[in-house]
């Protein structure tokens, strides 16, 4: 099972790219929580990393699943 | 397609009110954001906006039903500006039809504040000497 992860704004450029496929399987939202904060540091530093899974925001308790669409959610400033 | 809900490149105000208009409706408020040209005492060069386009589509509909339940109002339009702005340029514009103009006023405002909350748009705002995601960091 593998995922993509959809970057936006300043993930994109903590992790450098505008995708990320983790080779790790991940059973809930918060796994892939803490591998992220594990493997990049520097989103621990974030005011914020909303996790959304098929365009919704997604709590940690949410399982994950390989089709899910999967996207990182950093502090938004629209407006 | 919802043509009251749309990210577009940029943005005629009075097209965005146009499209609340109808006689019956006694008021339209209409917000405007623009570009500053200044932010902490920092000069502004430019604007970039970013979206996660299909859901930040998803979450301003959603605003939009949530002021109709809210607010005695009728009708909202949400137009946002993805890409690059300079200052004074329009970024966003809000435009809520209402019989009184007392809940328009106060939908309006709803509208703006949650979607500077929950919709995944980013801007990042560049000056002379850089450039910041803002709000990104403490």
């Amino acid at each position: 099972m593998s995922y993509t992860v959809l970057l936006f704004g300043v993930t994109k450029d903590i992790i450098g790219s505008s995708v990320y496929c983790p080779n790790d399987e991940f059973y809930t939202v918060g796994h892939l929580r803490e591998h992220l904060y594990q493997s990049f540091p520097l989103l621990q530093k974030l005011n914020s990393l909303m996790i959304a899974v098929n365009m919704n925001y997604a709590e940690d308790h949410i399982m994950l699943s390989s089709t899910d669409e999967i996207a990182l959610i950093p502090p938004v400033s629209g407006g | 397609m919802n043509t009251l809900i749309q990210l577009v490149e940029s943005i005629e105000v009075a097209n965005v009110a146009s499209l609340v208009n109808k006689p019956e409706y006694g008021g339209i408020n209409v917000f405007v954001g623009t570009v500053r040209n200044h932010t902490k005492g920092k000069k502004v060069e430019k604007l970039f906006f970013e979206c996660y386009a299909p859901m930040a589509l998803l979450e301003m509909e959603k605003i939009a039903e949530r002021a109709k339940e809210e607010f005695d109002i009728k009708e909202v339009a949400i137009h946002h500006v993805v890409g690059e702005k300079q200052p004074g340029e329009v970024v966003v514009v809000i435009a809520v039809a209402a019989f009184h103009r007392k809940a328009a006023f106060a939908a309006c405002e709803f509208v703006i504040d949650t979607l500077k909350e929950t919709v995944p748009i980013w801007k990042k705002e560049y000056f002379e000497d850089g450039s910041v995601w803002v709000a990104a960091h403490p």
